[in-house]
């Protein structure tokens, strides 16, 4: 019973990472204003130029920053048209993920079937993997995972207890007063529409390095989209974005365990859409389970900042 | 004689008419560039998709043959956006607009009078379609839910079910194997042009795209659909039922995204298999907005993204690269629609004397 329930764990978490390091920079960027559609382009091309950089140079490191700038400079594409050329941000973000997608498919044809360069296998944490359960399920995972671990305490203090991240929130808020102040809005959605790109980049590198090496067309599934999803459901708070994303990673972590266990108590293919439904009843919940939660959307999100009135 | 650069009244009338033939140069110049990056002669790629495109009768045929789901799922996200409303779930409409044709076509057409075998493919291509669009209705007319994630989402959903169909119970008995059910009998099938593949759903799209102007210019319903796009405070204060609009715009976009699937089972694959959900639901949001949502406009703009994905795969077989530079292509068009539009709200002026350089609303200097 205990060995099950580490497996399963350890595979929910495990395929939560992607949709959490999403999860985090599009609340970065979401907190300041900016609302980003192409997380799944992002992510895609995150994955590639992970995979691909890890075939090149056979160098993790190298892999991860590649993926992480990639995501970065799709973002920045975004950024130029919403808030620079103020455009209706749905259709720029659509925009980038149709370009993604498209420019993925293009570019990743020779990878395809190729032997991947980089493997992040899991490492244990000396000590904190040997506790029971816990163990287990979250310190014998790869290093993007820790990675993660540390990003939501971090994007949480950077949001809610230094000055940056009170500008980030009041830019989210109220643009023209925060410009009053003498901070300079453009900037501030720039950078943090790039964090955004970096956290959807290096998801897509824990997608293509770490949860399944290798490079396969359209391999994030639209996680990219559940991610924003899962925005609304946290609340804009980094912290609640690990639930979803959990939750997320749970019921993938479900089909592995009945194709494992090779029983079929629940149709392969109703398995297989639990994860989109229930990212669709989170959103379900958030709306029903009372005003308090509904109001956490950033009050300018998705309108842009015109100095000139 | 000094030119200058000067802001253009806000909402001064339509966008100018360079704007569309700006973002094709803007995305040939992006391909171009993509193409000499990776050492082909853009010249010569080009030229193997113009005449993939437009080369021959035959091929021109093949081009209104992917114009037809266009202008259906274009059709589809024009009439939702028209009452800004996003939908992104025309991929799983058309999907479930596929499932349903083949369905009645497959399993309740042998219980039929033959004349009524075809509109009853008809109509349940729309009717599915329809019916998967009322989820992400009724969610965001009721729980506020946002309509482009759960319709998104629902395009997986749909898209996992339909391959379970084809996989598991609708699985042809006798296809050796082959993932996809048994083809439709021949009266479930929709009537073709001569040799080609160009079928009746060309027809019906362009009947639809005229009554859907006509129903959005001329009847106190698309007046409606249009004011509450326009001002969703101002309807709302004219008393306008919001929610009951939000459900039929989408029931009715959903219906012509199902009509999409439809035609393409009943005019292309005469079964469901891989390969009816290609993205031409995605593709529609960019015909729907290269159009700028006018449903007259469709046809052409469906006809243009029609060449490039015909364009696109005669670069495959001709040059040997991935047919998806098509999807790169449309997703420059979109951001040169967008930089356009954006540049749009500005004009050059040209001035007798030179004046110096003031900023909106700034006084003028005694």
């Amino acid at each position: 019973m205990i060995e099950e329930l580490a497996f399963i764990g350890q595979i929910a978490v495990k395929s939560s990472i992607a949709v959490l390091l999403a999860t985090l920079g599009e609340i970065i960027a979401e907190r300041s204003g900016v609302l980003n559609l192409g997380v799944e382009g992002m992510m895609l091309t995150g994955a590639l130029a992970g995979a691909a950089v890890g075939v090149a140079t056979g160098n993790p490191v190298a892999a991860t920053v590649a993926a992480a700038l990639a995501g970065g400079l799709l973002a920045l594409v975004h950024g130029f048209f919403s808030i620079s050329l103020r455009v209706n941000q749905v259709l720029s973000g659509l925009a980038l993920t149709i370009l993604g997608l498209g420019l993925t498919s293009f570019l990743g044809r020779p990878l395809i079937g190729t032997r991947p360069g980089v493997r992040l296998a899991p490492w244990p944490i000396p000590g904190l993997a040997e506790i029971p359960l816990i163990g287990d399920i979250f310190f014998r995972q790869s290093v993007l995972a820790y990675l993660a671990y540390i990003l939501v305490p971090l994007c949480w203090v950077l949001l809610y207890r230094t000055r940056t991240g009170l500008k980030i929130r009041a830019a989210g808020e109220d643009a023209a007063a925060v410009d009053a102040a003498g901070i300079n809005v453009f900037r501030l959605r720039y950078l943090c529409t790039l964090a955004g790109g970096l956290g959807a980049g290096l998801a897509g590198a824990y997608l293509s390095l770490a949860y399944t090496p290798g490079w396969k067309e359209s391999m994030t599934g639209g996680q990219g989209w559940v991610a924003i999803a899962m925005v609304i459901f946290a609340g804009w708070n980094p912290l609640k974005a690990v639930i979803g994303a959990f939750l997320f990673g749970g019921l993938t972590a479900l089909q592995f365990y009945f194709q494992a266990i090779g029983i079929e108590l629940i149709p392969a293919y109703i398995l297989r859409m639990l994860p989109y439904v229930l990212t669709i009843a989170v959103m379900v919940l958030v709306n029903t389970g009372g005003g308090r939660r509904r109001g956490a959307s950033p009050a300018a999100l998705g309108v842009a900042f015109n100095r000139e009135g | 004689m000094a030119w200058r650069i000067e802001k253009r009244a806000a909402g001064h009338g339509a966008a100018p008419w360079w704007t569309l033939p700006a973002s094709f140069a803007m995305a040939l110049a992006v391909g171009a560039l993509i193409f000499a990056l990776l050492g082909h002669n853009p010249v010569a790629a080009y030229g193997a998709m113009a005449r993939g495109a437009v080369g021959s009768f035959y091929h021109f045929s093949e081009v209104l043959v992917r114009a037809i789901p266009l202008m259906l799922t274009g059709l589809a996200v024009a009439l939702a956006a028209t009452m800004l409303l996003w939908n992104i779930g025309c991929e799983g409409q058309l999907v479930w607009g596929g499932i349903a044709a083949a369905g009645v076509g497959l399993f309740v057409a042998p219980h039929l009078p033959e004349v009524l075998v075809l509109p009853a493919v008809i109509l349940a291509g729309a009717a599915g379609g329809a019916l998967w669009a009322l989820i992400p209705a009724v969610l965001k007319a009721y729980l506020a839910v946002n309509e482009i994630l759960s319709s998104l989402l629902l395009n997986y959903i749909a898209i996992i079910f339909m391959e379970h169909l084809y996989f598991g119970p609708w699985r042809n008995p006798e296809g050796f194997g082959f993932p996809g059910t048994a083809q439709i009998d021949e009266v479930a099938r929709l009537p073709h042009w001569g040799a080609t593949r160009v079928h009746l759903g060309l027809g019906l799209a362009l009947v639809l795209a005229l009554l859907l102007f006509g129903a959005l210019r001329r009847t106190p319903w698309g007046y409606r659909v249009r004011v509450i796009g326009h001002n969703p405070q101002a309807a709302r204060y004219a008393g306008f039922r919001l929610r009951r609009h939000v459900i039929g715009v989408m029931l009715l976009s959903g219906a012509l995204a199902g009509l999409a699937g439809m035609a393409e089972v009943s005019g292309i694959h005469f079964r469901l298999q891989q390969g009816l959900a290609v993205g031409y639901g995605y593709d529609g949001i960019i015909v729907a907005w290269l159009a700028r949502l006018n449903p007259l406009a469709v046809p052409f703009t469906a006809l243009l993204l029609g060449a490039l994905i015909v364009g696109g795969e005669q670069l495959q077989s001709s040059l040997h690269l991935p047919s998806s530079i098509s999807m790169v292509l449309e997703a420059v068009l979109l951001f040169g629609l967008l930089l356009s539009e954006a540049l749009a709200r500005y004009r050059l002026v040209r001035r007798a004397s030179a004046q110096p350089l003031r900023r909106q609303g700034e006084p003028t200097p005694p």
